[in-house]
């Protein structure tokens, strides 16, 4: 069994329970936050439980790795309330079965670049910057054996996580990877944030995308053209789960000649996709994220972003048409350092500009 | 035999004839599980005046004939029971006109669907014909000729309700017009003459369509499939009724399946929005998803699954591969739209007990007044045991839509006999008397419906 | 039963006969099928095709003539692949082919097959023309043979033989001579290179083939082979290394496309045409080469480009494939041929340039055919950049 590792006596002496006062959809006062957050330790019922609408920002709000967010989806399974309808925490969770026969599982012993529950996307991966790098989940057919099944934390089954997460390390490990770059940053909050959390040992050594690239680039900095172009970074859920990693975004940035604009909501009040929230059973939840969508796109509009540079393909596939339509650039964060380095990505040449 | 095949010869040219057993092999099978059977002759006319003169043909020498369109029925309506002369009709694909202001389209009787939906895109991008399930090789014809429903049959109906008028060629060789375009008239619409219409349903055995009008509708800028998802099926027929009632939306298909995992046990309603407008679209979306349907999603008994805008037209199925065996077939019947959990239920016995994984699809028709609930059975055609275990799932199944209180929709051999069964004695007396009216010789696409 | 040793055994049954392999991409009719179209009975349909090579091979239906040209009818353009939405649909070709190559061992082929083949097998070419003309074409313009040249100018059959073809490989070979480029050919030493005879089921004929010519690549030393075919470059480029046959290889609109971007061809003649381009298949579906073309019809001045409304992978195969473009099963007025020259004319184009030998004879003919000569001319794209930069 595995339990999380979460500390009352840190919540008690926290003078400001940030995990909940500066939550940007539940409005808090420091008193009342204080007070909810320890009912939720006790396991007892709290507005918040309802209220949440799982973007994960807590995870990256409390200073002491004290892990509020997976603590309330815990209360959550255990009183029985989920923020999604039950039919959809069903969908959610058949949607993580494989069924399409088993992996074939290579020895690499070197490094790997995992897809996770994205091997659609393999297609991304080309060019100097993956150089020696080998893909694992390559087959769409066979691409739940390696989901990271962090998604369930918006449905308040950490249950399902606890699982069915060892199996799907067991299969990554099986590959004898040195280490595992993953394309996904939940994948990499999983084998990082989650795995510690919950005590689970991850027999391999993950790394973030974007530490990655960075390093990468700067081994091919020599072919780096500054690509002169304003723009703005769609920031994930997941990445709440690594706020350590954050710094490689304006590192990148910086290193490929991208101005990253300045915005209202950016950093640690970013505005989450949404795509999560569209489906909730509290009222008014379709027509809140597409109000938190309009937000984020208008912030994206007036700081003059000319792209909008993604990590997530959840994100991706939820904005990327909005952002285009009103005229700024989706691309992915691998795609656009392909740019940089002068070469061209097959999504970048298809669209304009 | 052989005169007539040198007639047919004459009739269409001899590229257009075959008695050869290649012809006579491919053209023996339907798709689905039905027995294949030979015809003595194919032929594939251009004309009106070239499908005269071969029904004339076989009635002289008392010659079965069997109209063909995309022989994509799967129910094994155009296998030549009694063999004679198959007619493939798919050389007569002119679009012959599309009257815009009217909505409609006339085309002959082998025009595929694709080629419709594909004409239209390119010519009169606001206009649209409900387009079926089928695969797009599928004819127009075809379609209303089994009273087929498409994308549109919420809230327009069958596509069968939309027709304006036809050019049929009567078994006698004769030929004749009903609706507008038989008094000169544009072929804009079938009523309000007196109804001359016992063709439709009658799979060819009244008449050959040689041409057809089709009525058109709107087609907006935005059009996209919105889906809500419940466990409990018995929710389902309700929630149609609400979405019905809005009057906001296209087609409304519900559907479950054992595979993939994410459709078990579970069923999703997809719901058809179009709008020329972002803000025609929100409001139809708030209206159906937030008002109409608002209270099962803070229950908790039913999830709004998202929007996804662009319809894929025509669609493309890939059922046939599920078990990689080439084949499926499928009871569609007309039901009642509050049977919904109860074929459900019964369909995944069925299913199950032939160890076939479960498919079950719903599409409403017209204001909810019917819908066609669909019992799909993969089999493999390298494997004649599932194919056998396909046949007997699917009599089965015919079995309880009659029991169920409704009407097997398309019924092969097995179903018509169920029906004819059921049927009221006089309107058995009915189809008896318009039969021998028509056919005396009984050469069209003998077999079927077959009243004794 | 040779259903049991079949290659695609398991595979072969999995065709429903949807029909989608008739469409071109754009759904605007089903005669994309080179021949359903020709023949409108679903007997020469692609899943037709598959339907009854399964009964043959599973002994349901006896070998006939009429079945081995149903069979031989296929000119694998590949219109099928792209449209078919099941996963076997990669191997259509393939089963065909496979059949083929049964049909043959078992020596009951069509006799106009057998013939291209036996010519090929005699000669070096279909058309059963000596050897020792193969490189006559080349005289008048003083193509030098390959001897240490940067690249090979590999000919081909038709290029070699056919009039209409030998006139578009002149104007090629003055390109490539008047923009300094070093190449040599291999006059009466080439061979068939053996795109056809694969397709055509003979696997020892084309090993053959493939190991002479390769053979004789290497004793030349040749590293780089610029080929006037679509159909050598197909073969080449994805049959050969399996051989041993390691070159770069490259189809003649690469290397045009290089000379325009390097200036080494120089546009002086404006003559403003209507045109339109023709995608042979074994540019475009089979190499998904699409745009190189375009982009050298864009470059060359005074040429108004309309796409036909069946272009790129939608495009319709001009039914020369397979051997076709000689054994001629697909002639007639409903040929493939004939319907892409009326589609050509549709679109208001004054002349249809092509980048493949076939594909211009067979839509060269077509024209006469048609009666349309005066309306519409095919030309080489060879021949379209020659007239603008002609000194």
């Amino acid at each position: 069994m595995t339990y999380l590792k979460f500390d009352t006596e840190t919540c008690i002496s926290c003078p400001d329970t940030s995990c909940l006062t500066e939550c940007q959809h539940i409005s808090i006062e420091r008193d009342v936050a204080h007070n909810e957050i320890l009912k939720i330790a006790r396991g007892e019922n709290s507005f918040v439980l309802h209220e949440c609408v799982t973007c994960y920002a807590c995870e990256e709000y409390c200073p002491y790795g004290n892990h509020p967010f997976y603590l309330i989806v815990e209360r959550q399974e255990a009183l029985g309330i989920t923020p999604q309808p039950s039919p959809l925490v069903k969908r959610a969770i058949n949607i993580g079965i494989p069924f399409r026969g088993e992996p074939e599982i290579k020895e690499i012993n070197g490094p790997v670049i995992n897809l996770g529950a994205f091997s659609q996307l393999k297609y991304l991966i080309e060019g100097k910057l993956f150089e020696g790098l080998t893909i694992i989940s390559d087959d769409e057919r066979k691409m739940f054996h390696y989901f990271c099944q962090l998604m369930y934390l918006h449905y308040g089954k950490i249950s399902v996580i606890k699982e069915r997460l060892l199996k799907i390390i067991d299969t990554i490990a099986r590959h004898r990877p040195t280490e595992v770059i993953c394309f996904h940053d939940e994948c990499f909050g999983a084998y990082t944030s989650f795995c510690n959390a919950y005590g689970i040992t991850v027999p391999f050594q993950p790394v973030h995308l974007f530490e990655y690239l960075y390093t990468r680039l700067n081994e091919l900095k020599d072919l780096i053209k500054p690509l002169g172009l304003k723009v703005t970074y769609q920031r994930p859920c997941s990445s709440r789960l690594s706020p350590d990693k954050h710094r490689y975004v304006k590192k990148i940035f910086d290193l490929i000649g991208a101005e990253y604009v300045k915005r209202e909501y950016s950093e640690q009040n970013v505005l989450c996709c949404a795509l999560t929230i569209q489906g909730q059973k509290k009222e008014g939840s379709r027509r809140l994220t597409l109000e938190i969508q309009k937000k984020n796109i208008e912030d994206m509009k007036r700081a003059g972003a000319e792209v909008c540079v993604f990590n997530c393909p959840a994100c991706f596939d939820t904005l990327g048409w909005k952002v285009k339509e009103i005229g700024i650039k989706p691309v992915f964060m691998s795609d656009l350092c392909r740019v940089a380095i002068g070469e061209s990505p097959v999504d970048w040449k298809e669209s304009d500009g | 035999m052989d005169s007539i095949y040198q007639k047919l010869v004459d009739i269409v040219g001899e590229e257009h004839v075959s008695n050869r057993p290649e012809e006579l092999f491919i053209y023996s099978f339907d798709l689905g599980t039905a027995e294949p059977k030979s015809p003595d002759y194919v032929a594939a006319p251009k004309t009106v005046e070239e499908i005269q003169k071969i029904v004339r043909l076989a009635n002289e020498h008392t010659v079965p004939v069997v109209p063909l369109g995309g022989g994509l029925s799967l129910a094994g309506l155009a296998v030549p029971i009694k063999g004679g002369i198959i007619l493939d009709l798919k050389r007569m694909d002119t679009i012959i006109e599309v009257n815009e202001r009217a909505r409609y389209a006339v085309v002959e009787c082998g025009v595929s669907q694709g080629q419709l939906t594909s004409y239209l895109e390119q010519h009169y991008p606001h206009l649209t014909h409900s387009e079926p399930g089928a695969p797009p090789a599928a004819t127009i014809a075809g379609n209303i000729m089994i009273h087929g429903q498409g994308d549109l049959a919420h809230p327009y109906g069958f596509s069968s309700d939309m027709v304006n008028g036809l050019e049929i060629i009567l078994p006698s060789g004769d030929m004749c017009r009903i609706g507008s375009c038989a008094v000169g008239a544009g072929w804009f619409t079938l009523h309000p003459l007196p109804d001359a219409g016992i063709f439709l349903g009658w799979y060819g055995t009244t008449g050959i369509i040689t041409k057809l009008s089709l009525k058109l509708f709107p087609s907006k800028k935005i059009r996209g499939t919105g889906t809500f998802v419940v466990e409990d099926e018995r929710l389902v027929p309700e929630i149609i009724y609400k979405i019905t009632h809005t009057q906001l939306c296209e087609d409304i298909i519900a559907y479950s399946s054992a595979i993939p995992p994410f459709a078990s046990e579970l069923h999703h309603i997809n719901v058809n929005i179009a709008a020329d407008s972002e803000k025609e679209l929100e409001f139809k979306q708030e209206i159906i998803w937030d008002d109409a349907l608002g209270e099962y999603i803070r229950k908790g008994t039913g999830g709004y699954n998202g929007f996804v805008r662009g319809l894929q037209r025509p669609q493309i199925s890939k059922t046939s591969d599920y078990k990689k065996g080439g084949g499926f077939e499928y009871v569609g019947a007309i039901m009642p739209v509050e049977t919904y959990p109860h074929c459900y239920r019964k369909g995944r016995e069925i299913s199950e007990k032939h160890s076939i994984p479960y498919t079950i699809t719903g599409r409403v028709i017209s204001a909810a007044h019917a819908m066609m609930f669909a019992w799909t059975y993969a089999f493999n055609r390298a494997d004649p045991e599932t194919i056998r275990q396909a046949r007997e799932a699917l009599h089965e199944t015919d079995d309880l839509v009659m029991e169920l209180g409704g009407v097997i929709w398309k019924p092969g051999l097995y179903g018509q006999k169920l029906i004819i069964e059921r049927l009221d004695p006089m309107t058995r007396s009915l189809m008896k008397k318009i039969k021998e009216l028509l056919d005396p010789r009984g050469i069209i696409n003998p077999g079927n419906w077959e009243i004794f | 039963m040779a259903l049991n040793n079949f290659p695609y055994k398991d595979t072969i049954h999995r065709c429903f006969r949807c029909g989608y392999c008739k469409f071109p991409v754009n759904w605007m009719d089903v005669n994309n099928c080179p021949p359903y179209a020709r023949f409108r009975m679903e007997s020469y349909s692609c899943g037709g095709r598959l339907w009854l090579t399964r009964a043959w091979l599973n002994d349901q239906l006896e070998w006939s003539e009429h079945f081995a040209e149903i069979l031989y009818s296929c000119t694998t353009c590949k219109n099928c692949e792209i449209k078919c939405p099941l996963r076997f649909n990669v191997d259509i070709v393939n089963m065909v082919v496979a059949a083929r190559n049964i049909m043959v061992e078992g020596g009951r082929i069509p006799k106009p097959v057998k013939s291209f083949l036996q010519n090929i097998e005699i000669y070096g070419n279909p058309y059963g023309l000596g050897r020792s003309h193969r490189g006559t074409w080349a005289e008048e313009n003083g193509v030098e043979r390959y001897k240490d040249q940067e690249y090979l100018l590999y000919a081909g059959c038709a290029g070699s033989y056919d009039e209409r073809a030998k006139k578009a490989l002149k104007a090629l070979s003055r390109l490539f001579k008047q923009a300094g480029l070093s190449f040599g050919i291999l006059g009466n030493e080439e061979n068939c290179d053996g795109n056809e005879v694969k397709s055509l089921g003979e696997k020892g004929l084309f090993d053959m083939l493939a190991e002479t010519n390769i053979n004789l690549f290497k004793k030349h030393k040749i590293k780089n082979i610029i080929t006037f075919s679509p159909h050598a470059y197909n073969t080449f480029k994805n049959y050969y290394p399996e051989y041993g046959g390691d070159f770069s290889v490259f189809h003649y609109a690469h290397i045009l496309q290089m000379l325009i971007v390097e200036g080494k061809i120089k546009f002086i003649e404006t003559h403003k045409i209507k045109v339109t381009f023709h995608d042979p298949c074994f540019l475009g579906r089979w190499n998904n080469e699409y745009e190189i073309p375009r982009k050298i019809i864009n470059a060359v001045p005074g040429m108004e480009l309309m796409e036909m409304k069946k272009n790129r992978e939608g495009s319709l195969c001009c039914g020369g494939g397979a051997g076709n473009f000689s054994i001629d099963l697909l002639g007639g007025k409903g040929s493939p041929a004939r319907r892409r020259i009326r589609e050509a004319c549709e679109v208001g184009a004054h002349v249809l340039i092509t980048t493949c030998p076939k594909c211009l004879i067979m839509l060269n003919n077509a024209v006469k055919e048609e009666d349309l000569e005066g309306h519409i001319a095919v030309r080489d794209l060879s021949e379209i950049v020659l007239d603008a930069c002609k000194r």
